[in-house]
């Protein structure tokens, strides 16, 4: 039975269908942690003396993936009698498997103790939040220290960089990133291995590469914990890019804002000169590759690549049109390769772990085109209206279900979900009933929204969509650059419409103006910034347009949001004459006397909606 | 530091794996602190003081204290793991000074875990 790493035990039973008879299973852990500390010497030792006993038809070894408990390792667990065994060495092999396997007896003093039984805190495995997680780009989060490159070492690190150096040429690198199917994660999607090429093959010196962390998602933080948390993933993606495409000159892009991603990134920078992993003669296999740090000053539009790469040349942060590619000429005009940091972070892995390994993870086949499915896990920052935000990383083609309810842990306050927005600030609120829709590139675009660079904004049924769009369509009004015509006009019309709506101002007809406007900005904008941004826009027209007509038709919020549509007032079955938002009422807009029912002068009320979060009576209604 | 050479590589895994598995007698209890900005944001600092101040005050010279980014739930920062030799690892969360006390009189010096603050045990999944 050949079985690849990283499938789990029930998965296996199912493939080996129980009818072929193994009467044992052998379930070496071929996680990194136990990879590195001999597993797969281990399983050489196994299956020799099975073979010695004739045992090789009755057990079978199975390498899996990580157990998770990587300090005890190379860790083994024994089915179906469900004995673990830890801290296995080569030479416990034959003793193990005379005992064991052979004469049925385990071995106590390799066996693992539960530390304390009486415990009753669950296993990671067993909480939502983490179950459902996996880690690549994330892969030594909350295990090392990442101002200590020793600790990155100590988990293979830079090991991906050797191997490329001695044992492959550089189109081969490039090769296998396209077989790997590896999708650029800043936003495009872009096949990987292809940029690569089309880098390499331009002609013109020196050659760039640089990464995006510019990262200006409002609520996206991705990019900058991995930095956090492991910038050398990052330092050696790019040094493997730069000997696949030929350059030996790198640049990091990242946000001033970013004051300790900062810090470890120029560590971690320092420390891999020191060791000689960056800089002249790396390895002593005559490749050369220095990074320099470009500190950004914090604009969206500087995270598209061509204003990028302006800002880095001391030039306004302005896109310029696209059919000039950056791969041909970049900065300074010259060949340059642009990835993203979590892109970056995958790179390492990918050389190590192989393609078959990477492609098993995720959607669609891209054994023929980079373009058919999207391959490996996502970083996304989960917040908003979710029990658990935090950064989760998934395999490509879980639902969306799965991230907001499994590991997300569902709304809080017994509300009900409404919607989730993807992408960014330019991405599309997807609705309820596409909740099970498997999340990867091609599925979001289809339904209007993008996989973007990973925020993911829950939204519960107190929010409204029409305000929402509006948040989103000024948040980009404010950082368009201005220079194309319609991201500069067309975004401010939008917005008007926007404010007009939810101000109980516009009149009939504004939805289909709203929409052709939408239409304009997306087909006729210099860069994808305007070319996206009407998404958020175009996608609750799609899904709440109710929601929408409400507004222009009955001058009604329906989520009771909106200030200038709904009216605040006090129940007088309901109140009980406390006095209590009175009080607390900033407009004293609230008159009554105590013991009995008050009321509010609608003339003075602000709409802070105070006097609903005080009253204990639930007397206060919004309408 | 001399440049590596790519033998160096291995050297620097078994050199590493003496300091941080406390299995070569480097250590008996191993504390990680999560800093990253929301670490930071939500104490993560006061939390490394504190684990500081206790190991100060137990006289204890076989903890090894270390810092590592966001473990990911973001919400439930400040965070700590806890890692008893030859024990899985314990993550602690939303924690403030007393708690912070508590696990170290209750789980470091006495190896009770401290249910009430625990999360979960063991490691995430990865690669
Ligand atoms: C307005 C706008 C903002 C962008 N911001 C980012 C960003 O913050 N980080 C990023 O990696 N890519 C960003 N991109 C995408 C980049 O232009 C580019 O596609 C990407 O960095 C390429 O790397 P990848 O192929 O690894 O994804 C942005 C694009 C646009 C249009």
């Amino acid at each position: 039975m050949s079985v690849t790493p990283g499938k789990n035990v029930d998965e296996m039973k199912y493939e080996s269908g129980g009818a072929n008879g193994y009467r044992m299973y052998l379930m070496l852990c071929g996680g990194t942690g136990c990879v590195s500390a001999g597993s797969y010497e281990i399983k050489n030792a196994l299956e020799h003396e099975l073979e010695k006993y004739n045992l090789s038809n009755e057990v079978s070894v199975v390498m899996t993936g990580c157990n998770g408990f990587c300090a005890n390792g190379p860790i083994m667990v024994v089915q179906p009698d469900g004995i673990f065994y830890q801290f296995l060495s080569v030479k416990d092999v034959p003793h193990l498997v005379e005992e064991h396997m052979l004469k049925g007896r385990p071995v106590e003093k390799l066996m693992f103790t539960p530390p304390d039984e009486k415990s009753v805190v669950p296993k990671m495995s067993d909480i939502g939040f983490f179950k459902k997680q996996r880690l690549l780009a994330l892969r030594n989060r909350g295990l090392i220290d990442p101002e200590k490159i020793e600790e990155y070492i100590a988990r293979d690190g830079y090991k991906a960089l050797a191997k490329v150096l001695t044992e492959m040429k550089p189109e081969e690198v490039i090769q296998e990133m396209i077989a790997s199917g590896l999708r650029g994660r800043g936003g495009g999607g872009f096949p990987t291995g292809v940029k690569w090429k089309t880098c390499r093959e331009a002609p013109g010196e020196p050659k760039y590469v640089v990464c995006n962390a510019d990262e200006g998602d409002p609520g996206a933080y991705m990019d900058r914990s991995i930095i956090e948390g492991d910038p050398h993933s990052v330092l050696e993606g790019m040094a493997i890019a730069a000997y696949a495409v030929g350059s030996s000159n790198g640049y990091v892009y990242i946000r001033h804002e970013y004051p300790l991603a900062l810090e470890r990134l120029e560590k971690a920078i320092a420390d891999a000169r020191e060791y000689g992993l960056l800089g002249k003669n790396i390895f002593d296999q005559g490749f050369d590759f220095d990074i320099n740090i470009h500190c950004g000053a914090g604009a969206f539009v500087c995270g598209e690549s061509t204003a990028l790469m302006a800002s880095m040349e001391g030039r306004p942060g302005e896109p310029r049109a696209k059919y000039i590619h950056t791969v041909e000429h970049g900065l300074w005009d010259k060949p340059t390769n642009l990835n993203n940091v979590e892109t970056y972070a995958n790179v390492p892995l990918i050389v190590q772990r192989g393609v078959k390994w990477f492609t098993s993870i995720g959607t669609g086949d891209v054994s023929e085109n980079p373009w058919g499915g999207s391959k490996g896990t996502k970083v996304f920052s989960l917040v908003g209206k979710v029990r658990n935000t935090g950064l989760v990383e998934v395999p490509m083609g879980i639902t969306l279900r799965e991230i907001i309810f499994d590991i997300g842990g569902g709304i809080p306050n017994g509300k009900k979900f409404k919607a989730v927005q993807t992408g960014g600030p330019s991405g599309g609120v997807i609705p309820e009933d596409l909740l099970d829709l498997p999340v990867d590139f091609d599925q979001l675009t289809r339904v209007g929204s993008m996989m973007g660079s990973g925020g993911m904004i829950v939204m519960d049924e107190d929010d409204c969509m029409v305000d929402i769009a509006r948040y989103f369509i000024d948040f980009l009004v404010g950082e368009s650059c201005g220079k194309c015509l319609p991201g500069r006009e067309g975004l401010t019309q939008i917005s008007r419409m926007l404010n007009d709506i939810c101000d109980g101002q516009a009149q009939e007809g504004v939805l289909e103006l709203l929409e052709e406007t939408c239409n304009t900005v997306t087909s006729c904008s210099l860069c994808a910034l305007g070319g996206s941004a009407p998404n958020p826009v175009l996608s609750t027209l799609r899904y709440f347009r109710d929601e929408y007509e409400a507004h222009v038709r009955e001058k009604r919020c329906p989520a009771g949001l909106c200030k200038n549509l709904i009216t605040y007032s006090i129940d007088p079955d309901k109140c009980n004459g406390c006095m209590l938002c009175a009080r607390e009422c900033p407009q004293n807009a609230i008159d009554g006397e105590k013991k009995k029912p008050h009321k509010i002068n609608t003339d003075l009320c602000i709409k802070c909606g105070i006097c609903k979060d005080v009253c204990n009576r639930d007397a206060v209604i919004v309408k | 530091m001399p440049k590596l050479r790519i033998e160096d590589l291995d050297k620097i895994v078994n050199e590493q794996k003496k300091i941080t598995s406390l299995r070569d007698g480097a250590g008996r209890v191993k504390i990680t602190v999560h800093m990253g900005t929301c670490g930071i944001s939500a104490g993560a600092r006061k939390i490394m003081t504190e684990v500081m101040h206790c190991i100060e005050e137990s006289g204890a010279s076989d903890i090894i204290v270390t810092t590592s980014g966001c473990a990911g739930f973001c919400s439930r920062e400040p965070m700590i793991t806890v890692e008893v030799i030859e024990q899985a690892p314990v993550k602690y969360v939303d924690l403030d000074k007393k708690k912070v006390k508590e696990i170290f009189d209750e789980h470091i010096m006495k190896g009770n875990v401290v249910k009430d603050y625990a999360l979960a045990i063991g490691s995430e999944q990865t690669s």
